[in-house]
């Protein structure tokens, strides 16, 4: 095994040991961590010649960044159950080592200080939490925090118990269910550091302190006189039943039933605080167990965390093409999202030629920029730097020497078409044509472009410059540079990309308009409207399908069915949403932009839904009203066929892309890890079932695709026919 | 069975449960045993004839923690051979209190029991105990727990009452507690709280306004909106368990919900021979007693449920009951409560209630109780059911039929 922390004994008997995983760029807790921890603490606890220890970082990149989430699959449902041991027990001793290791380092008898040269995050902060004193280097930008909840985990190596006894319970809550980084200075203020020094005395300021503390090797928690910081942790403390009120209800409102690890974390400390620090870590222990069998935290770490880096580092471009950097984009059409897309880019360095029929248009799309610069408060002088990346034009002339184009006009073919070939007629055709598209096919589209081959969809989500996805439009002429152009240029701008073929509506838009669709069928059903809208929401949507309809526009939702109509002739199948956008066009209720559409939008007041809805567009309420359970599973289900169904058609080729897109594109439940890892979590043969189910009640549109009754039928999954075809 | 009789029913009167409260001055224990004095000296018995004596404290720490009742058997002098027990069904404690004292006697473990409750929320502020309930995170998630006023709010969005429904029933309250007053209709039970020096403190219930109107109510802020709709937001937990609902309107305020008080009840429950042995004419025969479960996120809906199930065990129907008496937690329980049972207005809580004149948690379900009996002597009629909503989606009722 090779050696992960060094050591180093002084002459004052003071043992260094630093931390220096080989081949990582970054700390991160590996099982030779813990075996050369848990020999240093043996050490120190038998070596009499040992005062104590200083522990610190042999990377300049930071202290320790905590767990490697992509090694921790063995955690997740992996590994063996030994006889006699309950699968959760086993879970239990799986998880509870290193809390222990960790307990025997602050309990080890001699004084431990903690010289902190850089971040310290996760399981990293709570190595620093283990020891007794703990200086940290004097730069505002080191990060120190528990950010562990962002990915459905919860802190399981003392994080929980060991915070809220330094800083109390309520500021610790904060950092815990947040996920919040703390500066080295406001670590000082809440008494998480005992020192700032200059980053070149850490360790002679934390040696300093060992030698003048020989007795300083136990935690106040440990010692008889402790007290909670901010009260006593008990039930007959106001206080404390207040925090605990208070902080339950407010994360229940913000994770709704959803999330497993928040919950764990309150219970955790309410839990954990009232006991000695002996039990309190089996207590947290416990909960960390409960959180890693369920597959939620594992789901969400797939695609919030390993899914993502991998999409944003490449894993879906093309082979054997080299790097294709863009200098210089032609943004066509200066609209909102032409503005945002001129911004990110500019940002990111590259120079933006802004066109648009008119150079008023075009100004005012710098404008957007200008002001969303000035908004964030930043230096002019740094703003002036990015505008002047982007010259706005009404000339195609100007596209002269750009090697991108994107193009964001009107969504019509004629339109486009024109743009397309004017703009060919200044770049020719072997620069990358992108479609800013979010509905018309590609493939038929890229015949105004010579080489089709250069023609793909890049389709930005709005407002551009806050969403972080791109989905990568490929047409079935498009060629492989296209793509690498494409997926060079997302990762110039900082945004996750996912890749796609060409159908209507693509992916991302065509499964979001199912969430819209059913919620509009229901409505015309004659459902209560706002157990609609707060059904849709409690299952993890950002918004309700009315309200969302409501922002979109409901005269653009309607000139999208009778375009997608005439486009299909007989293919059209008309749904049951339909004949509500029809009523709701015919009174001009166009949703936010004229004050009235489901909702009503009162100047200066509070939005509320129209009293006169369901009488409106449903002949008043159905005497029978769906169970919320009913009506989740309706929104849940119908949006799950459809990506199956784009799954099956080849839409999607990979698992990964469609939850990223779902999540990072229209907000699909984060907490399942996406609409695949959802059907892989709950079963495909549960789907295939629940759909039949819903389909014989409600109409074709629920029906299974055939992959999803071949998958059943095998026991397969969405995951493991990506692992197989990977390997 | 044993039938269970009502010889005595007496309450002190109640005292703002503040600082400045008449009853502020006085411990907790002094109540019990001030109300557990008249009883005996009223009625002449001898207390070794009572078995038991139940009182009901909602929130049993501090000075009225360590079984409060058994401490008030001793310090009022009661024969030493009596026990006591102190029980705890929030705000139903005091009438539950005296179901159990009933069925104590019903069952022949006892012969006289006595039944009723104290609290002194002056000095023992609601919430002093704790609650795994509201505190336990695993808990208030599983519960969708919110405070009551949540609760009170929601079942007026629910059922429809608006504000200026609730600020009209909690004047009506009003009037009638001032009528109730002025023309005596209390002097039967009330015994006045008496301090160190023999002194009385308090006689008259000192938290009415009687010149509440709906112009002063009206110009009262909404006291649960702020938690509900912006810190911690209860108003989005109570919308995930009643996901039908767009938004709770809020309309309890201070006016229209129970007033915060201190008091102490006793009801004298017992079988037939001791009331002839000690001469004492049977005020009313306990006919049914009954207790329910209900959801508990909306809460306070129980009151409808255990009038039925209580109806059911007596063999009666809503016609059957003369006089109906539901603790005024909020003025929105009542209304909710007379839409569902179809009650008209002039047959329930026609002396007001705890809107007026106040709600001491432990003890109100017994103060009803000798109120609406009282009620029942003075106008010659036969029978009540009295009920209460209770945290955590309960509700416990009583019917009383005179002799």
């Amino acid at each position: 095994m090779t050696t992960a922390i060094h050591t180093e004994l002084d002459a004052d008997g003071i043992l260094l040991l630093t931390i220096d995983v080989p081949g990582q760029s970054m700390n991160v807790i590996t099982p030779e961590v813990q075996a050369d921890l848990a020999a240093a603490i043996e050490r120190l606890k038998t070596d009499e010649t040992i005062k104590g220890a200083v522990l610190t970082s042999g990377k300049a990149s930071g202290f320790m960044a905590g767990a490697d989430l992509k090694g921790m699959g063995a955690l997740f449902g992996g590994g063996g159950v030994p006889e006699g041991k309950s699968k959760m027990a086993a879970l239990f001793d799986g998880v509870f080592g290193l809390n222990k290791l960790l307990r025997d380092l602050e309990t080890c008898g001699k004084p431990v200080a903690a010289a902190v040269n850089g971040l310290a995050l996760g399981g990293g902060l709570e190595f620093i939490l283990a020891c007794h004193y703990r200086v940290i280097a004097d730069n505002p930008k080191i990060t120190l925090g528990l950010p562990e909840i962002m990915v459905g985990l919860f802190p399981g190596a003392g994080g929980t118990q060991r915070l809220p006894r330094l800083m109390g319970i309520q500021p610790a809550l904060m950092y815990l269910l947040q996920g919040k980084n703390m500066s080295p200075k406001e670590a000082l203020g809440f008494g998480v550091a005992q020192a700032v020094v200059p980053a070149d005395q850490i360790i002679a300021t934390a040696k300093a302190w060992v030698k003048a503390n020989p007795n300083g090797g136990i935690q106040p928690w440990d010692t008889k006189n402790f007290k909670m910081p901010g009260g006593p942790a008990t039930a007959l403390n106001p206080n404390f039943a207040q925090i605990f009120v208070g902080g339950t209800a407010m994360t229940h409102v913000n994770a709704g039933d959803n999330m497993n690890a928040p919950k764990a974390i309150l219970s955790a400390v309410y839990e954990g605080t009232q006991v000695p620090m002996d039990t309190a870590i089996r207590i947290e222990s416990k909960y960390f167990a409960k959180v890693v069998a369920d597959p939620q935290a594992g789901n969400m770490i797939r695609s919030l965390f390993v899914s993502k880096q991998a999409a944003e580092k490449g894993a879906r471009r093309p082979k054997g093409i080299a790097p294709m950097p863009t200098k210089k984009i032609g943004m066509l059409g200066a609209g909102l999202m032409g503005a945002g897309v001129a911004m990110v880019t500019a940002q990111a360095g590259i120079e933006v030629v802004l066109l648009d029929r008119d150079l008023a248009a075009a100004e005012k799309g710098k404008q957007y920029t200008a002001d969303r610069l000035a908004k964030k408060r930043m230096d002019p002088a740094k703003a002036q730097i990015i505008l002047d990346r982007i010259k706005p034009t009404s000339d195609y002339a100007d596209l002269a020497g750009c090697d991108l184009i994107i193009e964001a006009v009107f969504e019509t073919r004629e339109i486009k078409a024109d743009v397309t070939k004017a703009t060919e007629a200044v770049v020719g055709p072997d620069v990358i044509f992108g479609s800013n598209t979010s509905t018309l096919p590609i493939t038929g589209l890229a015949k105004a472009w010579s080489k089709p081959a250069n023609f793909i969809g890049i389709h930005f989500f709005s407002p551009v410059e806050r969403m972080p996805l791109v989905e990568i439009i490929v047409g079935k002429e498009t060629g492989p540079e296209a793509i690498a152009k494409a997926l060079d240029y997302v990762a110039a701008i900082r945004k996750t990309p996912i890749v796609v073929n060409d159908s209507r509506g693509f992916y991302t838009s065509r499964c979001f308009g199912t969430y819209v669709q059913e919620g509009l069928s229901l409505l015309g059903e004659g459902t209560v409207p706002a157990l609609i809208e707060n059904v849709g929401k409690q299952m993890g949507m950002p918004v309700g399908p009315l309200a969302v309809n409501d922002e979109v526009g409901l005269d653009l939702s309607y000139k999208v069915g009778q375009q997608t109509k005439a486009d299909l002739g007989d293919a059209y199948k008309p749904g049951p949403a339909d004949g509500v956008i029809t009523k709701m066009h015919e009174l001009g209720r166009q949703g936010r932009k004229n004050a009235k559409g489901f909702y009503v939008y009162p100047e200066g007041g509070k939005k509320y839904l129209w009293p006169e809805l369901a009488a409106t567009v449903a002949g008043g309420l159905a005497a029978d009203q769906p169970s919320a359970a009913e009506v989740k599973e309706r929104l849940l289900y119908r949006q799950l066929v459809e990506c199956a169904r784009c799954f099956a058609e080849g839409v999607l080729e990979t698992p990964q892309d469609g939850d990223l897109g779902a999540i990072f594109g229209w907000g699909f439940a984060p907490f399942t890890g996406g609409p695949f890892s959802h059907m892989d979590t709950v079963g495909i043969a549960n789907v295939v079932a629940t759909l039949d189910r819903l389909a014989q009640a409600h109409g074709e549109r629920f029906a299974p695709p055939q992959l999803l009754r071949d998958m059943a039928a095998r026991g397969d999954s969405f995951y493991a026919m990506a692992a197989k075809q990977a390997a | 069975m044993t039938e269970a009789y009502i010889y005595d029913a007496v309450r002190t009167p109640r005292g703002k449960g503040r600082k400045d409260g008449k009853l502020h001055e006085i411990t907790p224990i002094q109540l019990a045993t001030q109300v557990l004095q008249a009883v005996r000296d009223r009625t002449g018995i001898n207390t070794a004839d009572v078995d038991d004596v139940v009182l009901g404290c909602v929130s049993p720490v501090g000075e009225q923690g360590s079984d409060i009742a058994r401490v008030a058997v001793l310090n009022a002098d009661y024969a030493e051979t009596t026990a006591g027990v102190q029980i705890n069904r929030f705000c139903a404690s005091g009438l539950e209190a005296t179901n159990m004292a009933a069925a104590k006697v019903m069952s022949g473990e006892a012969m006289f029991a006595i039944g009723g409750g104290v609290e002194s929320m002056s000095r023992v502020p609601m919430g002093s105990d704790g609650a795994a309930w509201a505190m336990d995170p695993a808990v208030a998630y599983k519960t969708y727990f919110a405070p009551q006023g949540i609760g009170a709010d929601l079942i007026a969005t629910k059922y429809g009452f608006s504000r200026s429904d609730v600020d009209a029933y909690a004047m009506e309250s009003q009037r009638r507690a001032a009528q109730a007053w002025s023309e005596g209709r209390f002097k039967n039970s009330i015994v006045p709280v008496r301090d160190v020096i023999g002194e009385i403190v308090l006689a008259h219930d000192e938290h009415m306004r009687p010149q509440t109107d709906m112009q002063s109510l009206g110009s009262l802020a909404p006291a649960f909106q702020a938690m509900g709709e912006q810190m911690p937001g209860f108003d989005a937990i109570a919308l995930m368990r009643y996901p039908e609902i767009e938004k709770i309107d809020h309309v309890h305020h201070g006016g229209n919900s129970s007033g915060i008080v201190d008091g102490a009840s006793a009801i004298l429950v017992g079988n037939k021979a001791m009331g002839e042995k000690y001469g004492l004419k049977p005020r009313a025969r306990i006919r049914a007693m009954a207790s329910i479960g209900s959801e508990p996120m909306i809460m306070l809906t129980g009151p409808e449920f255990v009038a039925q199930k209580v109806l059911q065990r007596a063999g009666m129907t809503k016609d059957d009951i003369d006089l109906f008496e539901l603790n005024e937690a909020f003025a929105s329980v009542v209304l909710r409560f007379m839409q569902a049972l179809n009650i008209p207005h002039d047959k329930i809580n026609v002396n007001g209630g705890a809107i007026a004149m106040g709600h001491p948690l432990g003890a109100t379900g017994a103060m009803i109780l000798g109120t609406v009996l009282d009620e029942l002597e003075r106008t010659g009629k036969g029978t009540a059911l009295v009920n209460l909503c209770v945290g955590a989606g309960m509700g416990t009722g009583t019917i009383i039929e005179r002799i």
